[in-house]
């Protein structure tokens, strides 16, 4: 029965009031949804707490109150520079090279021809298969005895290359991995951006003859700019905080050479069962984290309400 | 605006292939090792033409692997196992519980329901180790450590946000008026809910309920935290796996091709929904 024959059919006898009822509702239906937010802020508030205490697994009894204790540690901590330092460089690489390469491929891919579509959803494929698993995939491809990526190496007379087990390699080959997962991301939405441009002003341009690098440059770029900020936000964001990757591959080494900000808090709370400076440590990137989200839910929210169409 | 000179053309051919070969060597690579024994992975130069054997796959799924050293047991079809149940699992709770909640953040514009959209948002960017951590030390008191529940409780960080967000913007989209018209033909909100907006909102609901199913699957760093051996799922499993058996290559490949086929297909089934649902809505595919 369709919408209108039942209006028909049933006339409304008297307008319904909005009855107490209702003004419940709302609260019964999201109550789920704020249980998982206690969920969420309990455990947060927690190791808040914690990140201001001599907390060690190990030796209950030393457990107390310090201040800012742990975080004072890190300023003389060369492993938390360490860190911080492998962190940024980890974030700024893949994401710089994801926008590149992302941003390419999307222009290659722009007109929506059957093949350019079947491209991009075999492009899907990386982004969809679990980070933990692509990293094992890259393992072996890359072991130096099989790989086949060593092969290739050595074809290229290069012997010996070490890929992740290597200390002046290992961040390349994570990188690598990165990058073979996470470009498709950035690729599908500039893509979707790209597709939903107004066509005016570039059939404008073609009519006057404007150079392509012009059209690129002043037309194509500053428009897909809000796409652009929201794809490298949320790969930043993602980014900064790599634990499967770099876990799955290296466990944070060789040595400390890609120990970010995840694995090293892991290894603090489960290698050597320090509470408190896994949760401080945490709460620095936290911190990070916090700040870069807040710009990227803003610019979220506006490129949200432009593709709804309205508020 | 589309180059077409015969150079510009070629360039594109070219760059199209190089992206391809990039993107799909790993995976069809991974899938042809699953089918060679050890020797034939270990041979160099590697070929390509060689004869299959689906002796890795019978290991893994009798569980049973022969080796020199002798017999070795492998549990990955357990892990298998625990993917599926625990993702179904966190799926089926999170859309139950998420869509109405959706639906309510959609047409109540009330204060509650605003604070916990973006509570929920902003922490589908916090580090997800700040929140494991001390969970796992609750876990261990209210003895929800390595249970199945406990597991499908957390994945709800992942699943619940995401369906939450994504099932909202296909409320929103729709117009209250219908609802309005059907509610004033003397229906309950209830009748309004479950006959009216969910249809209409279905392939949003199915899409985010497909999206969360491979985002829970893939997940690695939540079991790897709050689950032992014999509830971990295929991600931690294969790494695991990977310890254990050490330098049985074809046997790893093909627990690798097993814990992602599920996945890939999925996405190839669902890849018009995929680009909304990964930018939560916010870009329109």
């Amino acid at each position: 029965m369709s919408m209108v024959q039942l209006l028909q059919t049933k006339a409304p006898t008297a307008p319904a009031k909005p009855r107490p009822r209702v003004r419940l509702l709302p609260y019964l239906l999201s109550l789920p949804a704020l249980l998982i937010c206690i969920a969420i802020l309990v455990p947060f508030v927690t190791a808040a707490v914690y990140s201001l205490q001599r907390y060690r697994l190990n030796l209950p009894y030393l457990r107390g109150f310090i201040g800012a204790g742990n975080y004072i540690d890190f300023l003389s901590d060369p492993a938390f520079w360490n860190t911080l330092r492998i962190s940024i460089t980890y974030t700024v690489l893949t994401v710089v090279l994801e926008l590149l390469l992302g941003l390419a491929i999307a222009l290659l891919l722009r007109r929506p021809t059957r093949f350019h579509n079947a491209v991009s959803i075999m492009l899907l494929l990386p982004l969809m298969t679990a980070p933990a698993i692509a990293a094992l995939m890259w393992k072996l491809m890359t072991n130096p005895s099989f790989g086949i990526l060593s092969y290739f190496v050595s074809l290229l007379g290069v012997s010996d290359f070490k890929w992740a087990s290597d200390p002046s390699t290992a961040l390349f080959t994570v990188v690598l991995v990165d990058v073979w997962v996470y470009t498709p991301f950035i690729m599908i939405l500039l893509l979707a951006g790209l597709r939903s441009l107004p066509r005016q002003p570039f059939e404008a341009a073609a009519l006057d003859g404007v150079p392509a690098s012009f059209v690129f440059f002043r037309i194509t770029l500053p428009m897909l700019a809000p796409y652009i900020i929201t794809a490298s936000l949320f790969r930043l964001l993602d980014s900064i905080q790599q634990f499967d990757i770099i876990y799955a591959m290296t466990q944070g080494g060789p040595g400390d050479r890609l120990m970010v900000f995840q694995v090293q808090a892991y290894l603090e709370f489960f290698q050597y069962t320090n509470v408190g400076r896994s949760a401080a440590l945490l709460m620095i990137l936290w911190l990070i984290t916090n700040i870069l989200s807040n710009i990227f839910i803003k610019n979220w929210l506006r490129l949200r309400e432009r593709a709804h169409g309205h508020a | 605006m589309e180059h077409s000179s015969l150079a510009g053309r070629i360039f594109r051919g070219v760059a199209l292939t190089l992206i391809l070969i990039f993107f799909m060597f790993p995976i069809v690579w991974i899938f042809l090792m699953s089918f060679q024994t050890n020797e034939q992975i270990l041979r160099i130069p590697p070929r390509i033409l060689f004869e299959p054997t689906l002796a890795n796959y019978t290991a893994l799924i009798s569980g049973q692997l022969h080796t020199a050293a002798g017999n070795l047991e492998i549990s990955f079809m357990r892990n298998l196992f625990n993917s599926v149940v625990l993702s179904s699992a966190a799926v089926m709770l999170a859309l139950v519980l998420g869509v109405p909640a959706a639906y309510a953040f959609a047409r109540f514009k009330f204060r509650l329901g605003e604070t916990i959209a973006f509570t929920l948002l902003s922490f589908r960017f916090a580090p997800p180790l700040l929140v494991l951590l001390p969970l796992s030390l609750y876990y261990q008191e209210l003895g929800l450590n390595d249970t199945y529940f406990g597991i499908v409780w957390v994945y709800q960080l992942i699943a619940l946000p995401l369906i939450l967000w994504i099932v909202r913007g296909y409320f929103e989209d729709i117009s209250p008026d219908i609802e309005h018209a059907y509610r004033l033909a003397g229906h309950s909100w209830r009748e309004a809910f479950t006959r009216i907006a969910v249809p209409l909102a279905g392939p949003g609901i199915a899409a985010a309920g497909l999206l969360s199913f491979i985002f829970c699957w893939n997940n690695f760093v939540f079991a790897l935290i709050l689950a032992s051996a014999d509830k971990q799922p295929v991600t931690v499993g294969a790494l695991a796996f990977v310890t254990a058996s050490g330098i049985q290559y074809g046997q790893i490949a093909a627990a690798i091709v097993l814990s992602v086929t599920p996945t890939l297909l999925l996405a190839l089934y669902a890849q018009r929904y995929l680009v909304e649902g990964l930018s939560l809505g916010a870009v329109k595919g």
